[in-house]
């Protein structure tokens, strides 16, 4: 990569179940304004902008016209990923590695509880073959589940660790949504929504915003003395037919992170990666993630949890921000988990700060059962 | 000083008309007709695609061959689903959704499983399809699959 890219700020909404006092635009403002408040930057500072956001979550098509005003895109160019938050930064970096831009703000905005989650998610499912069963993210995310499991012999205990750790860190998260010190028991015993899939399972729907300047590396000491820089990264799709899959693998997923891994110069992610945030959808996820982004072999998700390698004060914590099961608002939770993955390495991170991470990964996915992967590998040295 | 923030209630309501195209017409046509479920098979890779697509996700080819499946199959993956929204679920919960492969396809069919209680659905069941009486051109002319009867 010829020249190099950092992440000189970061901003984002608490996550909750409902953002009424705040339209898409205002919430929007907020970021923005804490972005620029924090940098120093203003509107005369960003190049361009790249949002992400969707028309069928903002019940509004051309979703991103209802933010231009606040992002500054008057008289800029202004373009929008309908897709995870994620593959946002990974457009706004090729932008400014294309010379012909300094700095991107990347933002992202959804507002969950303004529509039917059940419903747009069902509305993604093709009209022809599959609307009419009826199915949406929970139910075929619990086929996932069940694949995995069976073929992996992981029980539901173990998944059930996920959601004891992941609500536990975000005790220390003053951004999350859901959080609480839970036991097993109390994950097994929080009823079914789709077997396996348990309440204290499945992530909550959210209402927020995050963005972040990105920045080119001759201008970043304008704006932060903290840079992230962008190491790597990769990104792949899987098929779209469900059933085409084996749904307990990920080879979307293990392409996204060799080619992330191989752009940053990572041989062994286990030693070399200090914290990772991964889209955690449902708590079966983050095992199934791990394992494929090469923390342990396969089937061995729930043993980094045990053995502590991936809890707050272990050798490769997974997900101290709480992760997704904390706080999920659609399309930004990606951009979150490299916000999250930045502060780590800003040391900004607050009660939830990995002492001393010198190098991240952050994950996004979209689509269903991991349809899509980006893995970001992010860094604090140049 | 805190004021009501105002809600506007609404919806969109777009109606659409959405084509199936050649194959899934032939697909649903030979169930209407022949109560045949059939895939397409791709000349390269050599999988049998089901439900039936023109072309093949991982080659680029056109498949070229139309072959019987099934129709009974074996469950490969299932979930019994706890939760309501009437506004899409054809089933009244709880009910069980299951990837279903059918003897002879290369893929799974993601379908409903009926005339069974959901505590007794098993990965590996042997499953067989329940045709509708007045097929419509839509997936669940198929208006379930059920344990196949072992007598
Ligand atoms: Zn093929």
């Amino acid at each position: 990569m010829s020249g190099q890219v950092a992440i000189v700020g970061v901003a984002q909404t608490r996550f909750q179940s409902e953002k009424r006092a705040q339209n898409y635009a205002e919430l929007v403002h907020e970021v923005v304004s804490e972005l620029f408040r924090t940098t120093g930057a203003t509107h005369d500072d960003v190049d361009n902008i790249v949002s992400a956001s969707s028309d069928f979550w903002d019940g509004r098509t051309i979703s991103n016209m209802a933010i231009q005003d606040v992002v500054g895109a008057y008289m800029k160019s202004e373009s929008k990923v309908s897709s995870d938050g994620t593959l946002a930064v990974l457009y706004g970096m090729m932008r400014i590695l294309s010379g012909q831009y300094k700095t991107t703000l990347v933002v992202a905005h959804s507002k969950g509880s303004e529509g039917v989650p059940n419903l747009i998610a069902n509305a993604a499912f093709d009209p022809i073959y599959q609307r009419q069963l009826g199915i949406d993210g929970l139910s075929t995310s619990a086929l996932q589940a069940r694949r995995y499991m069976e073929k992996y012999g992981v029980s539901e205990e173990d998944v059930a660790l996920v959601s004891v750790k992941n609500l536990g860190n975000a005790r220390k998260n003053p951004y999350a949504q859901v959080a609480g010190e839970f036991t097993v028991e109390e994950v097994m015993q929080s009823g079914y929504l789709a077997e396996p899939i348990k309440k204290l399972e499945a992530s909550p729907i959210s209402d927020g915003a995050c963005a972040l300047l990105l920045a080119r590396e001759d201008i970043v000491d304008r704006f932060t003395d903290k840079p992230v820089w962008l190491k790597g990264v990769g990104h792949c799709q899987d098929s779209y037919y469900l059933g085409d899959r084996d749904l307990a693998e990920s080879d979307a997923l293990a392409v996204a992170a060799r080619r992330a891994y191989t752009m940053a110069g990572i041989d062994d992610p286990r030693r070399e990666i200090d914290v990772a945030e991964v889209y955690d959808a449902f708590a079966y996820q983050e095992l199934m993630w791990t394992e494929i982004l090469g923390f342990c072999p396969r089937g061995e998700g729930a043993e980094l949890i045990r053995s502590g390698v991936s809890t707050m004060d272990g050798t490769l914590p997974v997900n101290p921000s709480g992760g997704v099961l904390a706080a999920h608002a659609v399309i930004v939770a990606g951009l979150v988990r490299v916000a999250e993955a930045a502060l780590q390495l800003r040391g900004e991170a607050g009660e939830h700060q990995i002492p001393g991470a010198k190098t991240a990964l952050a994950h996004g996915s979209f689509g269903y059962c991991g349809h899509m992967h980006c893995v970001w590998i992010l860094s604090n040295e140049k | 000083m805190s004021e009501e923030i105002i809600v506007r209630r609404t919806a969109l309501r777009i109606p659409y008309s959405w084509a199936a195209g050649a194959h899934a017409t032939r697909f649903y046509r030979e169930i209407a007709d022949r109560r045949r479920i059939m895939g397409t098979r791709c000349p390269r890779c050599e999988r049998v695609l089901v439900p039936a697509r023109k072309s093949c996700s991982r080659c680029f080819q056109d498949t070229t061959e139309w072959v019987e499946v099934g129709p009974a199959g074996v469950v490969t993956s299932f979930t019994i689903v706890h939760y309501s929204e009437p506004r899409i679920q054809p089933m009244e919960p709880p009910f069980a959704v299951a990837l279903i492969r059918l003897d002879g396809a290369d893929t799974a069919l993601i379908h409903l499983l009926g005339e069974v209680e959901p505590s007794e659905v098993r990965t590996g069941m042997r499953v067989e399809p329940v045709f509708a009486d007045e097929p419509k051109g839509r997936i669940l002319d198929i208006r379930y699959f059920k344990p196949v009867s072992v007598d």
